[in-house]
């Protein structure tokens, strides 16, 4: 599904991605983990395309398409989500109102009609009870005066709306209690498919307990410097990051 | 001949178009002498630094309108935010259009101020109130009073409350190539009274016309006004607007300003807090483009104690436009307990826009709370890059993130087919059809 090859990036001239490998196949989960300014956030920005991140080497292919012409709004149209480590507040911008501009605009960029709004709130009910949402929430302002927990499993709301082919959490543990935690990790849990993909970005081993991979990489420097099956994420959580550093 | 010299010079005509026995006739004659005096603000004077008027002096402006002009009803419909159901107020050319207005003396005055000046019944209200908290040394607001002749006039008794908004709107048909205009408002809202009010300037055609606005608006105790303007006139036309608001205790006053189209917009915004309790509150959203200019002049005078003001102006600027905010708060010594509050924040969307924003803070008591704010800077592009990424294209992107920044403005309209209609505005501004009303 993704194919990426000797990926460099930068940005505002400092180099931060040198040189990443990584294949994703449909129906596959792959953990990217590693210690904070490895390059964890700046692989999900240059896959998601945003603006200020400069590829300066190395391809990215989306089901055999290069990506790198596309914009992000292009990228989110072929398939390709990313959640957010910090979601942006929209006021005066309902949730209900920001996915459905989301949706159809998608759909426009495909030559469909929108949505018909039947078919929209059946699906926003749908999805919004996969997550445990409540309605009144579906009402108040994008993100605006959100908890950490409740931008998290907006976002994931978003993934589950939007139905990506490839979908990137970036951190999506982070700032979360054990209950918002699972009920997250639960609701990406039956979004899973032999059809789409995920790639998990985290610090910690702990979400990795509840979305478990298939693969784990470690980032460091700017490259993946180890993979292995979910055992490797364990093996970082009792041995810290220290011997990766070691190692490299 | 320069044009302030033919103002002067054609004030002997207007005066034989108008009865020299009314009440404001003296008041006419000492404004013109200002006027002489004064003359037209140039950027020499300090509150003008940043808005000249020396391209808009170089025409040869008609200054008397000619009679009456028909319009048919359906070429302007679209301009009313109701077409039955509101008091309107509605002028062509500077000349009451008693077909497209729907005025009242039934419980409440809404009618035409050239009716007030002239009937022997309003001369005690016109005593009390015409011209009298102006700033009478201010050379535009001495040339509109120079040339009082008709505006709209509006007076709500104690404790009546309006059930209908008014509607204030002056049409210019473009029969002139260069007209000039003076509407004179007087609004008095007596104690415990309630009154929304829309003012709507807009040329039906593009000609060059120029609109020197005054508007006089006393609140009473207890009394509540809600005024919003609607500033979205054609790249041709020009406008002076002068608002002047006494307050006296415990009234409430909004003013919303919304300026979206025109060519340079100068909005003077007088705020007099004459009594205790009191609550003001000043909000605009400015939207431009081309070469448009708004210049917001603001002045908030803490005269009694334990009044409090809110001020929140936000301006989205591209293109050669310009924008202009000055924001006075004076606290008299003996406004002990005021709360102050001022923010204006400004996004330039290219290079070629320009802000300038200066809040202005007189504190003369100890006891206050006051704070400003004020911002320039660009759209957030990590903000742009999230709706993005979600599918939503740069453009429309842009759009939600305009209506999030002028959110706090727009969530205070009271009118929902107002706030329904300044976000068509604003969506057919931007260029973008976003699927749902805001």
């Amino acid at each position: 599904m993704l194919t990426i090859e000797n990926l460099h990036a930068q940005v505002e001239g400092k180099q931060i991605l040198k040189g990443i490998d990584l294949d994703v196949k449909a129906g596959e989960v792959h953990a990217i983990m590693g210690p904070n300014g490895s390059g964890k956030s700046t692989l999900s920005s240059v896959i998601a395309g945003h603006q200020d991140y400069k590829v300066n080497q190395g391809t990215m292919l989306l089901e055999g398409e290069d990506l790198a012409d596309l914009a992000p709004e292009e990228r989110a149209h072929k398939g390709i989500f990313l959640s957010f480590q910090y979601p942006v507040e929209i006021p005066g911008v309902s949730v209900t109102n920001f996915i459905k501009t989301a949706i159809n605009a998608t759909r426009k960029a495909k030559g469909l009609e929108d949505m018909p709004a039947n078919v929209m709130l059946k699906k926003i009910r749908e999805k919004s009870a996969l997550l445990e949402i409540d309605s009144r929430f579906l009402s108040r302002s994008l993100n605006e005066g959100f908890s950490g927990g409740e931008k998290k499993r907006n976002e994931i709301f978003q993934l589950a709306m939007l139905e990506p082919k490839l979908s990137i959490l970036d951190e999506t543990d982070s700032g979360l209690d054990i209950d918002a935690l699972k009920i997250v990790a639960n609701g990406v849990n039956k979004l899973r498919s032999k059809d789409n993909a995920m790639i998990v970005i985290t610090h910690y081993q702990r979400l990795l307990e509840y979305i478990v991979p298939d693969f784990v990489h470690v980032l460091f420097d700017g490259k993946i410097v180890k993979s292995g099956t979910k055992d490797l994420a364990v093996e970082l959580e009792e041995k810290g990051y220290d011997w990766i550093k070691e190692m490299v | 001949m320069e044009f302030k010299e033919k103002l002067l010079a054609s004030h002997l005509a207007f005066e034989e178009g108008i009865d020299l026995s009314d009440p404001v006739h003296q008041t006419r004659l000492d404004s013109l002498k200002v006027f002489e005096k004064k003359g037209f603000p140039t950027r020499k004077d300090e509150a003008w630094k940043y808005t000249s008027l020396n391209a808009m002096m170089r025409e040869d402006y008609a200054l008397f309108p000619k009679a009456e002009t028909t319009i048919q009803l359906k070429k302007v419909k679209k301009y009313f935010l109701y077409e039955i159901d509101t008091y309107k107020v509605v002028f062509i050319d500077g000349v009451y259009s008693p077909f497209l207005s729907d005025t009242t003396h039934d419980g409440l005055d809404v009618c035409l101020i050239s009716a007030a000046l002239s009937k022997a019944k309003y001369r005690d209200l016109i005593h009390t109130y015409f011209n009298k908290t102006t700033n009478k040394e201010d050379s535009l607001t001495a040339l509109n009073t120079s040339y009082t002749q008709e505006g709209a006039y509006v007076y709500i008794p104690k404790s009546v409350v309006a059930e209908k908004p008014i509607e204030i709107i002056h049409f210019s048909t473009g029969k002139e190539k260069a007209l000039w205009l003076q509407p004179r408002n007087l609004i008095v809202v007596d104690q415990n009274a309630q009154v929304q009010i829309l003012e709507r300037h807009q040329s039906l055609k593009e000609h060059n016309v120029v609109t020197n606005s005054v508007t006089e608006i006393y609140a009473h105790q207890d009394a509540f006004v809600d005024y919003y303007k609607i500033q979205n006139d054609l790249s041709t036309a020009s406008l002076i607007d002068n608002t002047y608001i006494s307050q006296e205790k415990n009234s409430n006053v909004s003013v919303h300003t919304f300026s979206l189209g025109g060519k340079l917009i100068r909005n003077n915004l007088n705020f007099y807090l004459k009594g205790e309790h009191c609550h003001s509150t000043l909000k605009g959203v400015t939207l431009l483009e081309d070469q448009q200019h708004v210049d917001h002049y603001t002045l908030v005078d803490h005269i009694s104690p334990n009044c409090e003001s809110h001020q929140d102006y936000k301006g989205v600027f591209s293109e050669g436009s310009k924008g202009v905010f000055n924001g006075k708060i004076h606290v008299d010594q003996l406004a002990q307990k005021t709360n102050a509050f001022q923010q204006n924040n400004n996004i330039l969307l290219d290079d070629k826009a320009t802000v300038n924003t200066k809040p202005q803070l007189e504190i003369f008591a100890d006891d206050v709370k006051c704070s400003h704010g004020c911002t320039v800077g660009q759209m957030d592009d990590d903000a742009l890059f999230y709706l993005m990424s979600r599918g939503i294209p740069k453009k429309e992107a842009r759009a939600l993130m305009t209506y999030a920044f002028a959110n706090n403005v727009l969530e205070s309209v009271e009118l929902p087919v107002l706030k329904k209609r300044i976000n068509k505005l604003i969506a057919k501004k931007l260029g973008v059809n976003l699927g749902f009303d805001l």
